[in-house]
């Protein structure tokens, strides 16, 4: 049986590697400018965390299939270099290599994080709320409205909770149900969430941010593919969590502008 | 560095050290200890530090330490969520029941000192040491009726558990901190009910007694939390 | 070495059937108590894992007799989003506290404690007994809240404010769900407290004669760790839950912020902070899944020393690498909120030590592999688990390298990776560590054996089993499978839809698998073989005693120790090993 075992491991070991090497299921392209970062960090880590799997499993399994039903009277061994070599093997091999993983990683979370938005960036503000995502577009003027909480009404399809009569900033603000954004320019992304816990997620362009009730975070963002995308919900906010989903459009400049111009006109 | 087997220093049989303590073989609940009246050496009976109950009352007191450190550190997330401040003003009551808290704290120590010397042979102690006992308890039930007292002065401010956040904590600070209070009531009464049966070891009062202790400190703390945040 | 004999806590043997088997002082029944509360949780918790992988996979099936469990959600015994979710966390919430919590610390160390230290029981019965029952209080209010009004709560083991602080407004749920949820657990918290006692001040003040903490076997280490680790992270639980049921039921606002609207409504709350509760929550949680883990690293080490006929190449560094893990584990909390909105400094000062956290676990798992060179491995099933605890260990364990990271979390937090991840080590190792556990100890536990075939098919079923269900998990994260969803309706889901009923599937017939050890572990109870004193030739003082033991351990006679607990691979008369209580000397001296 200990044999079997030790093939047993073998073999799950190895099957369990082959879609990974094969990249059976993977991430989508990557369409954003920090994602490259990103995607080598996890590729290294892979590589790493693959090896270390793969031959921990095969150690295992040949150490179970040459040590089991060995005579009576056989001699107890010891391995060589004892729980000396093995703490060092731990702390030189691994953790020098988890370090050095940790370290090389701060850059692609600093490119995320530690940046602020350029200049140029475009503000869209995102509202999440039970069960649905809408954005605003500030308009020619280029400010936001104050929001007024106590405005909003589902019905009236006043989601932001916008005042245009008392607020002349909020006249021109464009409020829309998917997020479209020209490709190549800079977008930050202002997330405000209405009424509990959600997440922004797009799995292309590599963010994925929680909306925090009572905290104003922003993600700053360049796409660089034009396409249609996916934004999905992944903070658990209720029983419509998940169907709480709506699509990112990248268009050419040109394309935004008319559809942004479209969008103004519903409002 | 490290060897095959579990490196001891052992090389020889191991030492087993034999203590002339007959009065610890005795048949006691909750781990031996001392009876009242010992039969062995005074040095013995007066040895109130019963590895068990010492080592659970700190167990304990880290326990409750760790979740007064949690609500502490609400209290301070929480007041750095919040643009606005209440600046409560304490009622002053709270001062007067410290000092009530501390004074439980003196009549517990001579109780306990008394105790000492009724062990020792001094019968006519048990009397002191239960009025010392009974002054702690009575301190302690005056402790909790000025808390309560405290919160109906806030009450007649229009000040609830739910008005604002500094009253939130106000109100929850004092009333974990008086659940453990009537904690500590009841081991006091517990060690009066067992002196009374001449039952009552050194070891229980000496936990007991640390556990109020921290009742103490810990309200000094917390007074001083509310006192410097609110 | 201390002298603290005569120090035990001593009781006079229990009469009459409720005081021996109900109301018991004596921690062996007490564990056998928490142990049976455990299988019904886990059975519970696997059923309700049912429903859901039935749901996933075939999201218009009809179950049958779906309407019982609940009055709402399942209307023609179709499942609605709302019971998904009700019914996910319930699973995790009773897995995690009344499985992995309990099992492998509170029943196998109430019952083992005592006496591997050589002590009568432990000092303080009537906390302990109170433990239990405390536990037990805990659990009948968490099934309460399936006969509520509107059923459990469904926010998740994890239960993140606001949805579960707001109020029933947020949705089904939400209602009296959520505040029996948080009573049950902060319920809970006491018992664990109460327990942590008992182990602490068993473990420095009750050991016999000649047992000092380095002659402690790796199982008493273990459960001392984690009861170390139990008392400051269940002490911080405790806090945290009672605030929570403030919000809901008192109108205060520690964890909700201002201006939300729920349904147009504008809610009465001000100035909460969302993520204070994350703080607490992790600050506990992270440090909960070590006391879920460790007691099982303690009982591989103890099971496969036995069964390799050789002790571990350092018993030091095992001890000192779970006390790292336990030290470390405080540091790390934050890797659980990286994108939460936290200051993402903080999420590189959370990252290092997660990272590092790495190190002593990798110590623990080439200590053991290390130590199968040339030892004379037995193969019997309580082995075969331990050894299959390995295998999951560490395939659960490489997923961490990922999840460590922050920048990589970007793309895998919240996916079927972490629950792939968490279910590898906590679902599977802690489990196994439990089987293997179950089935080295049954003999002395009832006095019977458990029949070895039907245990090594038990173990086949499951280790194939377990990795196919699993494994998958990985692979669906990687392409950002996000998780908690009831159905999948996302359009980048619709190709793995197929990967979900290969799942459950395996799910399904790996849980029958679990009958066959409900089966041998009710029929050995009854009509197994009478089992020896030390069926596995064995060295801790456990295996000194009778089969059951006698209600005080050592029948009055506490033991005196004179050896390390593993003195295998030396020739004495009991054959390649000599017992902790033999005055037989050691070649080693040891």
């Amino acid at each position: 049986m200990a044999k079997f075992f030790a093939v047993t491991i073998i073999l799950i070991a190895i099957g369990s590697a082959i879609p990974i090497v094969r990249g059976t299921w993977t991430q989508p392209v990557d369409i954003s400018t920090h994602g490259y970062e990103i995607d080598h960090q996890y590729h290294e880590t892979m590589w790493e965390a693959g090896v270390a799997f793969l031959a921990a499993q095969i150690i295992l399994a040949v150490f179970i299939w040459k040590f089991s039903n060995r005579r009576e009277d056989a001699e107890i061994r010891r391995l060589p270099g004892g729980a000396t070599g093995l703490v060092l093997a731990a702390v030189l091999l691994v953790g020098t290599e988890v370090l050095a993983l940790g370290v090389f990683g701060m850059n692609a979370w600093a490119k995320v994080y530690f940046a602020p938005p350029g200049p140029g960036a475009m503000p869209i503000q995102a509202q999440a709320g039970q069960f649905a995502f809408y954005f605003r577009y500030p308009g020619p003027d280029g400010t936001f409205g104050p929001l007024h909480p106590d405005k909003i009404n589902e019905a009236n399809e006043n989601f932001f909770g916008l005042d245009p009569v008392s607020d002349p900033d909020s006249k021109d603000d464009i409020v829309t149900a998917e997020m479209a954004i020209p490709v190549n320019q800079e977008i930050h992304l202002l997330m405000h969430a209405k009424d509990l816990g959600h997440s922004f997620y797009v799995r292309e362009l590599r963010v994925q941010q929680d909306f925090v009730p009572g905290l104003d975070v922003s993600v700053h963002f360049t796409a660089t593919k034009v396409g249609k995308y996916e934004i999905v919900c992944t903070q658990l906010c209720g029983l419509g969590h998940y169907n709480m989903k709506t699509y990112l459009e990248v268009m050419s400049q040109e394309d935004f502008d008319s559809w942004l111009k479209q969008q103004a006109a519903l409002q | 560095m490290v060897r095959e087997n579990m490196a001891t220093t052992v090389h020889q049989p191991p030492q087993i050290r034999t203590r002339p303590d007959p009065s610890r073989l005795g048949q006691g609940r909750n781990g031996g200890g001392n009876p009242t009246r010992a039969g062995g050496s005074p040095r013995v009976a007066l040895d109130d530090s019963s590895p068990a109950s010492r080592t659970g009352i700190w167990v304990a007191i880290a326990a409750i330490t760790m979740t007064f450190a949690a609500f502490t550190s609400a209290l301070v997330v929480r007041q750095g969520a919040s643009l606005e401040a209440w600046h409560l003003v304490l009622p002053r009551i709270l001062y007067l029941n410290t000092l009530i808290l501390l004074a439980s704290s003196v009549t517990l120590k001579i109780a306990r000192r008394r105790f000492r010397s009724f062990l020792l042979g001094a019968e006519g102690e048990r009397v002191a040491v239960l009025r010392g006992l009974y002054a702690t308890l009575a301190l302690g039930l005056l402790f909790l009726a000025g808390q309560y007292m405290a919160w109906m002065q806030l009450k007649a401010q229009g000040l609830y558990l739910a008005t604002n956040p500094d009253s939130s904590f106000l109100y929850l600070f004092t009333a974990v901190h008086g659940l453990h209070v009537l904690g500590g009531l009841a081991g006091l009464l517990h060690a009066i009910r067992q002196l009374g049966r001449s039952d009552l070891r050194a070891s229980t009062l000496a936990a007991t007694s640390h556990y109020w202790h921290f009742m103490d400190i810990l309200w000094l703390y917390l007074l001083f939390v509310l006192w410097m945040r609110l | 070495m201390h002298d603290v004999s005569g120090q035990a806590a001593h009781h006079a043997p229990p009469q009459g059937f409720v005081r021996k088997h109900v109301f018991s002082l004596d921690h062996k029944v007490i564990g056998k108590q928490y142990y049976a509360l455990a299988l019904v949780a886990v059975l519970t918790g696997m059923v309700l894992s049912w429903l859901m992988r039935l749901h996933l996979g075939w999201p218009n099936l009809a179950i049958p007799g779906l309407h019982w469990i609940s009055k709402t959600g399942a209307p023609g015994n179709l499942m609605t989003p709302e019971l998904y979710l009700q019914l996910m966390t319930m699973h995790g919430t009773i897995m995690v506290f009344f499985v992995l919590t309990t099992a492998p610390f509170a029943a196998f160390g109430n019952f083992f404690l005592p006496i591997q230290v050589g002590a009568e029981d432990m000092p303080f019965p009537r906390f302990n007994m109170m433990s239990f029952w405390v536990t037990f209080v805990a659990f009948l209010v968490m099934i309460a809240s399936f006969f509520v009004a509107d059923g459990p709560t469904l926010g998740g083991w994890t239960q993140y404010a606001p949805l579960s602080a707001v109020g029933a407004v947020a949705g089904p749920g939400q209602g009296s769900g959520v505040v029996l949820w948080a009573a049950s657990i902060g319920i809970f918290c006491i018992g664990q407290l109460l327990g942590s006692l008992n182990f602490i001040t068993t473990t420095l003040d009750m050991r016999a004669k000649g047992m000092s903490l380095m002659r402690l076997p790796l199982t008493a280490w273990a459960w001392f760790i984690t009861s170390c680790i139990g008392l400051t992270a269940f002490a911080v639980l405790m806090p945290a839950c009672i605030l929570l049921i403030l919000d809901h039921v008192a109108g205060t606002s520690f964890f909700v912020a201002s201006n939300l609207v729920i349904n147009d409504q504008l809610q009465p709350h001000s100035g909460g902070s969302t993520l204070l509760w994350q703080h607490l929550f992790w600050f506990f949680g992270h440090p909960e899944v070590y006391v879920a883990i460790v007691p099982g690293m303690g009982i591989v080490s103890h099971v496969l020393i036995t069964n390799m006929r050789r002790p571990l190449l350092s018993a030091k560094v095992m001890i000192a690498s779970m006390g790292a893990i336990a030290f470390l584990s405080y540091m790390v909390y934050g890797h659980h909120m990286f994108v939460s909105g936290m200051n993402p400094f903080s999420a590189l000062a959370f990252s290092f030590p997660t990272l590092i956290i790495t190190i002593p676990a990798t110590i623990i798992t080439l200590l053991w592999i290390g130590s199968l060179y040339g030892s004379k491995l037995r193969i019997n099933t309580a082995s075969l688990f331990a050894l299959g605890f390995i295998s999951m260990f560490v395939s659960g364990g490489v997923s961490g390298f990922f999840l460590a990271q922050p920048s990589i979390d970007i793309m895998l937090h919240a996916t079927y990776f972490v629950v792939g991840h968490f279910h590898l080590v906590m679902a599977v190792a802690a489990i196994f560590g439990i089987f293997s556990g179950t089935y080295f100890w049954f003999p002395k536990m009832t006095g019977k054996m458990m029949n070895e075939t039907l245990g090594k098919l038990h173990f086949w079923l499951t280790f194939v089993g377990a990795y196919c269900i699993f494994m998958p998990f990985h692979y669906l994260g990687i392409m950002g499978n996000v998780r908690r969803y009831a159905q999948f309706v996302d359009d980048y889901l619709q190709p793995v839809l197929g990967v979900h009923k290969f799942i459950t599937v395996a799910a399904l017939l790996t849980g029958a698998a679990q009958l066959i050890f409900l089966y041998n572990l009710i029929h050995s109870h009854f009509w197994g073989k009478a089992a020896p004193e030390n069926p596995w030739q064995a060295t801790s003082l456990e295996w000194s005693i009778p089969s059951p033991p006698p209600f005080d351990n050592f029948g009055g006679k506490p033991p005196v120790v004179y050896h390390d607990p593993y003195q295998f691979g030396v020739k004495g008369s009991m054959g390649d090993y000599i017992m902790q209580d033999s005055p037989e000397p050691s070649p080693t001296g040891d």
